[in-house]
């Protein structure tokens, strides 16, 4: 694989490759949000749209070999991961998640199809492996790569890094991260589509338990009538959650403990629901240290705010998401204007999830490739 | 009603409503005491927005989930008057509870562990054969629960013998002498379900000589996780104990660490039995309202004795069902249970690695 010539990115063999693979697993995997998503993201169009916001193209080579380890709960990571690797022209080695999961499955069947028949030439480009734990294999793979994508958290992270890489290598890493959501109660509460948004923030946050990295943690309201307008929102959330999530009880057990926990320390309030399936914890402060408290399954703090700097102490480095509902660019883009040390990417709620290959404030493309420079 | 004197009434001797009252009474007088001493404890209370004057039953206390105990030191009473730290026995988990005791609670404790299990042994010490190995009371001041465990139920024993040497091995001659020093007695053994099964009866197993305790009493508790690990029933346990050394009289004993003393013993019907000085209530996980009879949930304890530390009233980690109440044909008073095991581990999704990986 090393001796395997790059590519330029987004080239017409990748995106051809990814075209088909898109047909094929959008009709194989409608039983899968999560792979019909990932089909419809590398579509042609869609992948050649991607393809025009770059304008350095023409003097752009692939970097070479590609490691990807992806994160162990997360069926269709290491599918969007691969894609990035093969469009900024590179070769990849992709380490799937150790456990079996049907998606995983769908999706390495339809790369066998393809490599089988329509698209040998990408052979050596595209090896996808399963391995036990043991720093061995992972030692070899990574002192073959150019650059190493770490998913998977911290820890990962680390036990990763013990496995050296060659002197021109690079790492890109997802570390731990938390997302936060500002609402804009007037803007809701004038919303004609209440129960459309209340779906979207149930994706951005209870679809993967409320513990991906961009799901939101603490939800700002900004604006006149919040009261009224939290009143509503919860109910919808509260009402779709007890249709639609599966609450185990370690999960109503870690919350409450979660929410003591805050309230050993901080001075918080707990908004009395009717059940457990969302819990809201009022706090009177934000700063850096209240993300020590965070927990998932449906456990949001909540802050009222006067004016939008007021997100900023939660925008710390380890801040990855802002979702919002009801404010406009500008408003958004003067946040940037006071830098804060986090935040990589501010994108309406309901899109928290949708993979782009600008994350965690890395631009794939750029970062899988270099530049040629030619005087 | 003073514990001193709540002490003197006989452990399973009240029914529903005459328990009620006396409970509720103690836990809302506990609740007040530690709102007042224990900062942490109040913050908390403050924050649910619950005041102890306005309850009408022990029911709408609320409960602190028992990780709590490994994250935060919650302590009722000055430093100074910290006689002991137990920790809990911590076989798998890394972070252990710690549960700090002044003298009154810990006294409390010993009187009430006799009050509860003198009811199913008789008052009169027996010859005592400890399945474990001394060195796990070595450290008085700071043991753990296993070590607590020893301590409390020694006042019921004379000629205390420890079955297993320091290297867990079980000492053959030692006990051989014990059989032979107390033939035709009655003998109380007495030791952790998992000692007992993978430290003494496999042991025995292995044996040549069978050892003959025909006469004994076992009482064992700790839980049953390891064993479930290993597909062993409660029925298996004790038909297989009987096997290989005649011992039929076996109670097995619900606790924990966090409460220790108010201990749950099972009678001769296989049930679990709440005494007057502590009750269970099972939860639903949906809005933790409480559960019908025969209805599973999560277990809830309640106990009168926590004065140094808030552990009055505490939502376990374990799952379980009330099966009656009053009516148990063994003629105890009270409510008696059955516990299921430990809640089931959720495979929560997200983007950290949910578990330590080897690269």
């Amino acid at each position: 694989m090393p001796s395997v010539a790059p590519m330029r990115p987004f080239s017409d063999i990748a995106i051809a490759f990814l075209n088909d693979l898109s047909k094929k697993v959008m009709s194989r995997g409608r039983a899968y949000s999560d792979v019909f998503t990932f089909g419809f993201w590398c579509r042609r169009s869609a992948l050649l749209k991607e393809k025009s916001k770059y304008d350095d193209l023409c003097c752009r080579l692939g970097k070479g070999v590609i490691f990807h380890s992806t994160p162990s709960n997360v069926p269709v990571n290491f599918a969007f991961s691969f894609a990035a690797g093969l469009l900024a022209g590179n070769a990849n080695i992709v380490r799937l998640p150790a456990l079996n999961f049907e998606q995983v499955n769908i999706i390495c069947a339809a790369f066998n199809d393809l490599l089988e028949h329509d698209h040998k030439e990408l052979r050596p480009y595209i090896c996808m492996v399963k391995y036990p734990t043991g720093a061995e294999i992972t030692d070899k793979f990574s002192s073959m790569c150019d650059v190493r994508v770490i998913w998977g958290g911290d820890d990962t992270i680390a036990a990763i890094r013990k496995s050296p890489l060659s002197p021109r290598a690079t790492d890109i890493t997802f570390a731990d991260r938390y997302s936060i959501a500002v609402i804009d109660a007037p803007a809701y509460l004038a919303s004609e589509d209440k129960d459309k948004l209340a779906r979207n923030f149930y994706n951005d946050t209870y679809f993967s338990d409320q513990n991906a990295c961009t799901s939101p943690r603490i939800i700002f309201w900004i604006g006149e009538e919040k009261e009224s307008a939290k009143k509503i929102f919860w109910k919808n959330i509260h009402d779709l959650a007890k249709k639609n999530y599966a609450l185990a009880p370690v999960q109503s057990v870690g919350k409450l403990a979660a929410f003591y926990r805050a309230a050993a320390e901080r001075n918080v309030r707990l908004e009395k629901g009717e059940d457990c399936y969302v819990t809201r914890v009022n706090v009177d402060s934000i700063d850096e240290d209240l993300m020590r408290f965070k927990y998932n399954s449906g456990f949001f703090f909540e802050y009222d705010i006067s004016a939008l700097d007021d997100i900023l102490p939660a925008c710390a480095g380890r801040c990855q998401t802002l979702t919002y509902y009801g404010l406009t660019r500008e408003r958004l883009t003067k946040l940037l204007a006071c830098p804060p040390r986090g935040v990589d990417r501010i994108v309406p709620i309901g899109t928290s999830m949708d993979f782009s290959l600008v994350w965690d404030g890395y631009d794939l493309i750029r970062g899988l490739s270099r530049k040629v420079s030619i005087i | 009603m003073t514990y001193d004197e709540i002490l003197k009434i006989s452990p399973f001797s009240l029914n529903k409503s005459e328990k009620e009252g006396i409970l509720t009474e103690r836990l809302k007088e506990l609740t007040e005491r530690h709102i007042d001493a224990c900062p942490q404890y109040a913050s908390m209370m403050r924050a649910v927005g619950f005041k102890p004057e306005s309850i009408d039953s022990y029911y709408d206390i609320p409960f602190l989930p028992v990780s709590l105990f490994k994250e935060l030191d919650l302590v009722s009473v000055p430093k100074n008057d910290i006689f002991k730290c137990v920790t809990s026995s911590g076989t798998t988990a890394q972070a252990v509870s710690k549960i700090y005791l002044d003298r009154a609670t810990a006294g409390n404790q010993q009187k009430t562990l006799v009050k509860i299990v003198s009811d199913f042994t008789g008052s009169a010490r027996m010859p005592m054969l400890i399945i474990d190995t001394p060195s796990v009371i070595k450290d008085r001041a700071m043991f753990s629960a296993r070590g607590a465990g020893i301590l409390g139920f020694s006042i019921f024993g004379l000629d205390k013998t420890y079955a297993l040497g320091d290297d867990m091995q079980i000492d053959i001659p030692a006990v051989e002498a014990f059989v032979e020093r107390h033939r035709g007695e009655k003998v109380l053994l007495f030791g952790f379900t998992f000692m007992v099964w993978q430290h003494f009866y496999k042991e025995l197993l292995m044996n040549e000589n069978k050892f003959d305790l025909s006469n004994g009493m076992l009482i064992h508790g700790g839980g049953w996780k390891k064993l479930v690990s290993e597909s062993v029933s409660r029925e298996e346990f004790k038909r297989r104990l009987t096997d290989a050394c005649g011992l039929s009289d076996i109670f097995d004993y619900y606790g924990m660490a966090e409460q220790t003393g108010c201990i749950y013993m099972e009678c001769e019907q296989g049930h679990l039995h709440a005494s007057i000085f502590s009750d269970v209530v099972t939860r639903r996980h949906i809005d933790f309202s409480p559960c019908d009879i025969g209805e599973p949930g999560i277990i809830q304890v309640v106990s009168m004795l926590p004065e140094s530390y808030p552990g009055h009233s505490l939502l376990t980690e374990d799952w379980g069902v009330i099966l009656g109440e009053d009516d148990c044909p063994c003629g105890r008073k009270g409510r008696y249970f059955k516990v299921s095991g430990r809640l089931k581990n959720a495979e929560i999704r997200g983007c950290s690695d949910t578990y330590a990986v080897g690269f």
